[in-house]
């Protein structure tokens, strides 16, 4: 009985939890859909505010901005991340541990700080704000995370099947395309998304390196709300949250934490 | 330790690493260097041609009363935040990692760590939508209780506190599942079987066990919230000055690069000696 009651009172809990983290995203997912541009009650279906999103040329640019830069660090990151923690795996070197350590400073050290250093730095070299600006900086924020995936998958990797089919005569390239990378494919493919989502959802870095005028959508919806409440910025909102839900979904049905590998 | 490599694996080596830790370099540890000799500096060398090295920066942090108390207040606002994550996420771990199994488990797992990846900025907006006067959560409160509540958390330090739990709870419920998920339900039976309490199963066994993952995530959510100055600019309004908020402005309001520069480099300071004060318990979690 008394244990069937904490059990209870557990999953009340968790339920409560729920709650917490998912009703805000509901409600604004719902205004989004209110006739009321002030989000008054009672609730009055419409569906003006995604036909202004459409019409609103701004948003649009960002946005395209958003994915293109998120698409290319996506890239980017995945190829060097990977390669890095192949060597990181298949090589036993000295310094090792320090290259392992350097990988959560961009991780561990608040964005504000790592966003305003790379703004000193990148105008200090001729680089300046925008759009590869933050490109640059993207990339770097997303690697660590990739090298960390694809090193979790390659730790269940093991190193005397790639013996076998080099002693079979394959190429070490050869070996490479046909016996590791399949293997460690789930967790690129997890480590990619998350790259994706590490960019797409980026608001610091983006905020200081991006021109004014000329921004990723997370930045214009910062800019909006700050000059007050648009309710077209809600219906963009809503999009991306959906969005990069869907992603990490992805990602994480690919990853350990799916559960199945 | 490791043999010597032959040339042809060492050309590989470099090749392999060379393109991450070299985009790093140029990304993160040059700019933080870059950062460091800044905040030295009397003034931009491209504005001001007779820019000098000075301490003045990190003079005017201890001369001017406003910017320890500021570093305090946010000191504070991730104390109150990290306290909430800990009491609110800890029990629903232990629910997860130790009363649900199976499918219904990963499920839920997922669920709860599902929204930590979406946009922050945007869940964070979601909150002002909801705490406004008139807005959601006054409407349901009038609702479901008898007599009348007048609730305007908008632009407080509570909805500060309630945005920033909110964003940061999923990283104490993963770091603290991981690590009791890795505890042996075995370990768990043995001591019920000796007559353990549930109490002192929790405090004698799961609680020390699982401490690093509790820690790991304390860590994770009080570092970026001392840096936060979004979260307070959007929750907060007038009230929203914290540490993270003054640096910002150097940047993009009152363009004082080398006193932002110290400014920052003085919240790194205080990041790292947490860090340096929480490692031998973090270290012990990885072995």
């Amino acid at each position: 009985m008394r244990r069937n009651f904490l059990g209870l009172l557990g999953k009340a809990w968790l339920a409560l939890i729920l709650v917490f983290l998912y009703a805000p995203i509901l409600v604004m997912a719902a205004m989004s859909f209110n006739a009321s541009p002030f989000y008054q009650l009672p609730f009055e279906f419409s569906g003006a505010w995604y036909q202004d999103m459409m019409a609103n040329e701004q948003i649009f640019t960002a946005a395209a901005r958003s994915v293109l830069i998120a698409a290319a660090t996506t890239v980017l990151a995945t190829a060097f991340g990977t390669s890095a923690s192949i060597a990181l795996f298949r090589y036993d070197f000295r310094g090792k541990r320090i290259l392992q350590v350097l990988l959560f400073p961009p991780i561990a050290i608040p964005w504000l700080i790592t966003g305003t250093a790379m703004l000193i730095f990148f105008f200090t070299i001729g680089i300046g704000r925008g759009t590869p600006a933050v490109l640059i900086g993207h990339v770097a924020l997303a690697l660590p995370y990739v090298i960390v995936t694809v090193s979790a998958r390659l730790s269940s990797f093991d190193i005397t099947l790639e013996e076998a089919a080099r002693s079979m005569g394959a190429s070490s390239w050869t070996v490479l395309r046909r016996v590791t990378l399949p293997w460690i494919a789930p967790g690129i493919v997890a480590g990619g998304l998350f790259a994706f989502a590490v960019s797409f959802d980026q608001f610091v870095v983006s905020y200081f390196l991006s021109k004014p005028g000329d921004t990723t959508l997370p930045v214009l919806i910062y800019t909006s709300i700050r000059k007050g409440f648009t309710p077209e910025i809600n219906a963009v909102s809503t999009i991306i949250i959906v969005l990069s839900m869907a992603v990490m979904f992805l990602a994480a049905r690919y990853s350990r934490f799916g559960g199945e590998r | 330790m490791a043999e010597a490599l032959l040339p042809t694996e060492r050309r590989r080596l470099v090749s392999l690493l060379s393109p991450a830790y070299l985009w790093l370099l140029v990304a993160v540890f040059l700019p933080l260097s870059a950062m460091l000799f800044f905040s030295f500096l009397t003034g931009l060398p491209q504005d001001d041609p007779d820019w000098g090295v000075t301490l003045a920066n990190y003079g005017k942090f201890f001369q001017n009363p406003t910017y320890p108390a500021l570093l305090w207040k946010s000191l504070k606002l991730g104390l109150w935040v990290t306290g909430f994550c800990i009491l609110i996420g800890y029990p629903c771990a232990l629910v997860l990692a130790k009363s649900i199994k199976g499918r219904a488990r990963e499920a839920l797992f997922l669920m709860v760590i599902l929204p930590f990846w979406s946009n922050s900025l945007v869940r964070i907006f979601s909150w002002a939508i909801v705490l406004r006067g008139n807005g959601v959560l006054e409407r349901t409160l009038n609702f479901l209780l008898p007599f009348d509540v007048r609730l305007n958390l908008m632009f407080t330090r509570e909805a500060v506190v309630i945005g920033l739990v909110h964003s940061y709870l999923p990283y104490v419920i993963l770091t603290s599942y991981l690590a009791l998920q890795a505890i042996d339900d075995d370990l768990i039976d043995a001591a019920r079987s000796m007559g353990a309490s549930k109490l002192t199963i929790l405090r004698r066994l799961l609680l020390p066990l699982s401490l690093p993952g509790l820690l790991a995530g304390a860590v994770l959510v009080f570092v970026p919230v001392v840096g936060s100055f979004m979260e307070p600019r959007i929750l907060g309004g007038r009230l929203g000055t914290y540490y993270g908020t003054v640096i910002e402005d150097q940047f993009v309001a009152v363009y004082n690069w080398p006193l932002g520069a110290a400014l920052s480099f003085i919240l790194l300071a205080v990041v790292l000696l947490i860090l340096a004060l929480t490692s031998p318990v973090l270290k012990r979690a990885r072995t």
